[in-house]
């Protein structure tokens, strides 16, 4: 079957109208601000970049303004299809909103001890969330791989954007070449998708592969496309077997920046995991559906073992993020409505928990220290008991002990591997989340069980950060034992 | 005393204890006198609370009261549901009783943090009160979880030289055993479409799934209450916890094993229950003979006593399971329910005969700072009140009759006889074992001449200390002499589960 619309005729149609740009007000927005902000930064005498951060903060707030002010109940389609608003696509981005806005703050401090407390900063994290909006909003291939590189450019500026430190540069290169390498393989699946159903429209492409027939060139050829967007989908997420850049990358970031790496992509990546698999390549779901699980399974396993061995957090944190990405699998294994809102909830509750997690490490280190390593946990208990409280609920949170969100998005993970008839894989999850629980355990251990070697653990005296840092965790108890709206909202984001 | 039934009253038996708590932690370090009497306060409180339960309950009446029903998360169709009934109500009971005497126990042995200690006593204690009266499974789930952070950290931050390790061990074995039972749950939800436990029960399940929801409540449940072969947790974990945290583990905690397997085993799983009692059977028998052997040989005191609330739990183990096979392969409900009843007041007796143990070590403790049996004897001459009191519960302990002990595991005996009686003769075993090694240790640790001088420099017990072990030997003088209030409590709900034990689930 030759394509009925070759690439020349869609961008014929392409005919802009106001109600296209009004769907996506919230994208034109923030791409405008970013730039805005970029200039505003340059006439900004160092003492009073303030003023950006503050800025900056403002943005997401109004972001988030335009966003709630026409929040989708059902699809709205702009740019001829390839622009989607749902409800999926703005519960994330509302998501993404909170979650940048607390790295923001978190790093502010990190930064102005480092001397890199620049406008660059700013600039980039907005022009990274402007490629995850528009991942999470894609209707075409075209706008998820725009998206995606205007997220990954910015994320390797941001990883080397400490220059003098060898380590950090280290991470970016690693980062670069991976990553290109990844998005090389996801275009070059693109463009086998294209070839065999002469699309780059979401819709259309599911038309097709739904009518394609099993066994003839173009079956073969979209069955082939299918790996390579799987297997670019894995590396960005760092699924295992196509993990090993991502350790290196948050080990050798600079904090402020591994956090942000470490939270909002994620929602941005299941975005494009579910736009790609489910609206894309759907009526194929036989085919990926048990490479997902097996993705899965080898992340949960790779993951938790690896990190059982980690004394830096950093490092350890990094392997827990593979093992999450498996249980967020796990979601999209099932590949059904339940599925999608399972790994829905499983993003959003990981990035909360992600970004806590770096930012306990934050909250501990000071000018010319960073708290890398369990050890500097120690006596935290001593010194200051709430924030040991504090970081023993991310902790459990994250090994998923009740009444923690961790706990709630690892139920509904379950829930869909069990409801997609794989209870192997369930039973291998569970086994993995007690692993998982001994290493968050270390860190719990070091904080409340172990004495210091010196004076013990001291935070970092910004309020702001504190403060930030507590709203963070106990929002980890409040919407453990308030799932229900965030529950609902994933749910209802998938109509059966 | 009848409170009004609109009352919410189990919700204030679980939040008074852990918004007590939490406030007891604004207290800080330097309160620490005001923190011990607020605690105090609050969980005497809570204990006249449950006192309505007692009185409010209708006793003939098998199905949960003072249900409180909420929706929680629908989109999960979790609810927030409680009830109780006898059984529910005994339990609670023994954990606002025994809270009360563990806080008053706890008063000077903790000089560090003292605030936190006794803030996590308190919403350990609301967090097991929950677990004793959910009625929706994921309510029971999370509770049950819960509960293990509050006491990680009173082993880990509280407890002896290997505090760590034995903290981190407790806290993965049940982990590991309770992650199956999530498992279970939630593969009942996919299929009933409800997590409450009514429901639970009247769905029909097939064999083999049976079988597979058993051993996974089987993990979660043997490792809690401890069954061999998964009990080495309780030694370390008793060995190193505080002397208040080895009271609440073996009074309470290991209750919640064996309500457990009343709870979601027996009604749920019926048929697989009945299918593999006899591996249930095995194992407490074993608990019950070898590890009373194991425990003959202890050098520790608290180990000793540890080693035998693992053979005393596998009374209760038995009485349940040996339930199965009296049902429906004799016919006789009447020995089945004298199992059930059987087991259920060893579990409560064990609550008050195994706190009192460990209060009464924790005593000597205090004083000498060692645990080892060969650190003492003769303390009759220096402590002759304190040798009476533990003298009486070492009897107790020993199942000796007028006592609690004595009780359950009579009618767990009894019930063994009818199906057979070299299973009744393994059993009872343990009366002479759990004699041989309680009386050797009480030997040699009470009486004998005065070892050393620092136990020549022991003083008795004071009139806290008295409080304690008195009212201790009170629940158990009480339950050994005249049962019959709680085996009446229990009646109705365990004639009702004797019925559903009865009825096969087989469609």
């Amino acid at each position: 079957m030759l394509p009925a619309a070759t690439l020349p005729a869609v961008i014929a149609q392409a005919v802009v109208t106001q109600a296209d740009l009004h769907t996506m007000v919230p994208e034109l927005f923030v791409c405008g601000a970013a730039f805005a902000l970029l200039m505003v930064d340059l006439f900004l005498a160092p003492a009073r970049r303030g003023l950006t951060h503050f800025l900056a903060l403002l943005i997401l707030v109004a972001a988030a303004v335009l966003t709630a002010r026409d929040f989708s109940t059902g699809e709205r389609l702009a740019f001829s299809g390839f622009f989607v608003r749902d409800i999926a696509a703005d519960v994330l981005k509302m998501a993404m909103y909170v979650v940048t806005g607390l790295i923001f703050v978190y790093a502010k401090p990190f930064l102005q001890d480092r001397n890199l407390f620049k406008g660059e900063f700013y600039a980039l994290v907005l022009f990274a969330l402007l490629g995850m909006m528009l991942m999470v909003s894609a209707g075409g291939l075209v706008t998820l791989y725009l998206g995606l590189e205007l997220l990954a450019l910015s994320c390797y500026g941001l990883v080397g954007m400490d220059r003098d430190n060898p380590v950090a540069s280290e991470a970016a290169m690693k980062y670069f070449i991976l990553g290109s390498m990844a998005s090389g393989l996801l275009l070059y699946g693109m463009s086998l998708i294209y070839g065999a159903t002469g699309s780059l429209q979401l819709a259309d492409i599911y038309a097709a592969a739904g009518s394609l027939p099993q066994g003839g060139n173009e079956g073969m050829l979209l069955t082939l496309g299918v790996v390579f967007l799987l297997v670019g989908v894995a590396f960005k997420f760092g699924a295992a077997p196509f993990h090993m850049w991502l350790p290196d990358v948050y080990q050798g970031a600079p904090t402020a920046i591994t956090a942000f790496l470490g939270s909002a992509p994620k929602l941005a990546y299941f975005g494009m995991a579910y736009r790609l698999l489910e609206a894309g390549v759907g009526p194929l779901d036989v085919e990926w559906r048990m490479m997902v699980a097996f993705l899965a399974a080898a992340s949960l396993v790779i993951g938790n073992l690896i990190a059982l061995a980690q004394t830096n957090l950093k490092r350890l944190l990094a392997y827990s993020t593979i093992s999450h990405v498996g249980f967020l699998f796990m979601g999209l294994a099932n590949a059904t409505p339940l599925g999608y809102g399972a790994a829905m909830f499983y993003a959003v509750s990981y990035s909360i928990m992600g970004a806590a997690a770096f930012a306990a490490i934050l909250v501990l280190s000071r000018k010319g220290f960073d708290a890398e390593n369990i050890a500097d946990f120690r006596g935290l208990w001593k010194t200051h008991p709430w924030y040991a409280l504090l970081v023993l609920m991310v902790m459990a949170s994250l090994a998923g002990i009740p009444p923690f969100l961790g706990f709630w998005s690892k139920l509904v993970v379950i829930q869909a591997a069990l409801d997609a008839g794989m209870g192997w894989l369930a039973i291998l999850s569970v086994v993995c989340a007690v692993l998982g629980a001994f290493y968050y355990l270390r860190v719990i251990r070091a904080m409340f069980f172990e004495e210091a070697d010196g004076d013990g653990a001291v935070i970092h005296p910004d309020s702001h950060v504190r403060a930030a840092f507590a709203i963070n965790a106990l929002a980890l108890l409040g919407l453990g034992i308030f799932a229900q709206p965030l529950m609902a909202w994933c749910q209802q984001a998938f109509p059966a | 005393m009848t409170l009004p039934t609109n009352w919410p009253l189990l919700s204030l038996l679980i939040w008074l204890p852990i918004f007590g708590g939490a406030a007891c932690l604004f207290f800080g370090d330097q309160r620490a006198a005001l923190a011990r009497n607020f605690a105090l306060l609050v969980s005497i409180l809570t204990f006249v609370l449950s006192i309505g339960l007692f009185t409010g309950i209708d006793q003939s009446s098998a199905s949960m009261q003072f249900v409180e029903t909420h929706p929680w998360i629908p989109a999960f169709k979790i609810f927030y549901n409680l009830g109780a009934d006898g059984i529910s109500v005994a339990l609670i009971g023994l954990t606002t009783f025994v809270t009360v005497l563990v806080l008053l126990g706890a008063w000077n042995s903790i000089d560090r943090r003292v605030h936190q200690y006794f803030a996590s006593f308190l919403i350990l204690e609301g967090l097991m009160v929950g677990v004793f009266c959910a009625t929706d499974a994921m309510l029971f789930y999370v509770f049950f979880e819960a509960m293990l952070i509050p006491m990680f950290i009173i082993i880990g931050v509280w407890g002896g030289p290997r505090r760590v390790y034995a903290s981190v061990k407790f806290f993965l074995f049940t982990f590991l055993g309770s992650v199956f039972m999530l498992i279970g749950l939630i593969y009942l939800y996919l299929k009933g479409g409800s997590f409450q436990l009514a429901d639970l029960a009247a769905l029909p399940l097939e064999k083999t799934e049976q079988m597979w929801l058993f051993f996974g409540f089987l993990a979660a449940f043997a490792v809690k209450v401890p069954m061999f072969p998964v009990h080495t947790w309780l030694p370390d974990a008793h060995v190193e916890a505080p002397t208040a945290g080895s009271v609440v583990l073996a009074a309470i905690m290991l209750k919640i094993g064996g309500y457990g397997f009343l709870r979601f085993n027996l009604p749920i799983v019926p048929d697989a229950s009945h299918d593999w009692a006899w591996l249930v059977i095995a194992m407490s028998l074993i608990a019950v003979i070898y590890i009373g052997f194991v425990a003959l040989a202890q050098a520790d005191m608290k180990k000793l006593i540890a080693y035998s609330s693992i053979a005393h739990m596998g009374f209760v183990t038995l009485g349940t399971f040996i339930a199965f096979e009296l049902a429906r392969d004799f016919g006789n409900a009447d020995a089945a329910r004298l199992g059930l009843q059987g087991a259920m007041v060893q579990m409560i007796s064990h609550g008050f005969v195994s706190g009192a143990m460990f209060s009464c070590v924790g005593v000597l403790y205090d004083r000498m700072h060692s645990r080892m049996i060969a650190d003492y004897g003769g303390v009759v001459n220096t402590m002759p009140w304190f040798a009476a009191l533990f003298v009486f519960f070492a009897m107790a302990n020993a199942g000796l009759p007028g006592t609690s002990g004595f009780v359950g595991e009579f009618m767990v005996v009894l019930a063994a006889f009818q199906k057979s009686p070299l299973l009744a003769f393994g059993a009872a075993t343990t009366l002479v074992l759990g004699a041989a090694y309680t009386l050797w240790m009480v030997k040699r640790v009470v009486f004998g001449k005065v070892a050393n001088a620092h136990v020549a420099e022991l003083s008795d017990i004071n009139a806290r200390e008295a409080w304690v072990l008195a009212l201790f030997a009170l629940g158990v003088l009480a339950l050994g002499v005249y049962p019959k209030p709680l085996t009446d409590l229990m009646d109705a709900p365990i004639v009702q589960l004797v019925n559903q034990l009865g009825t096969s689930k087989l469609f």
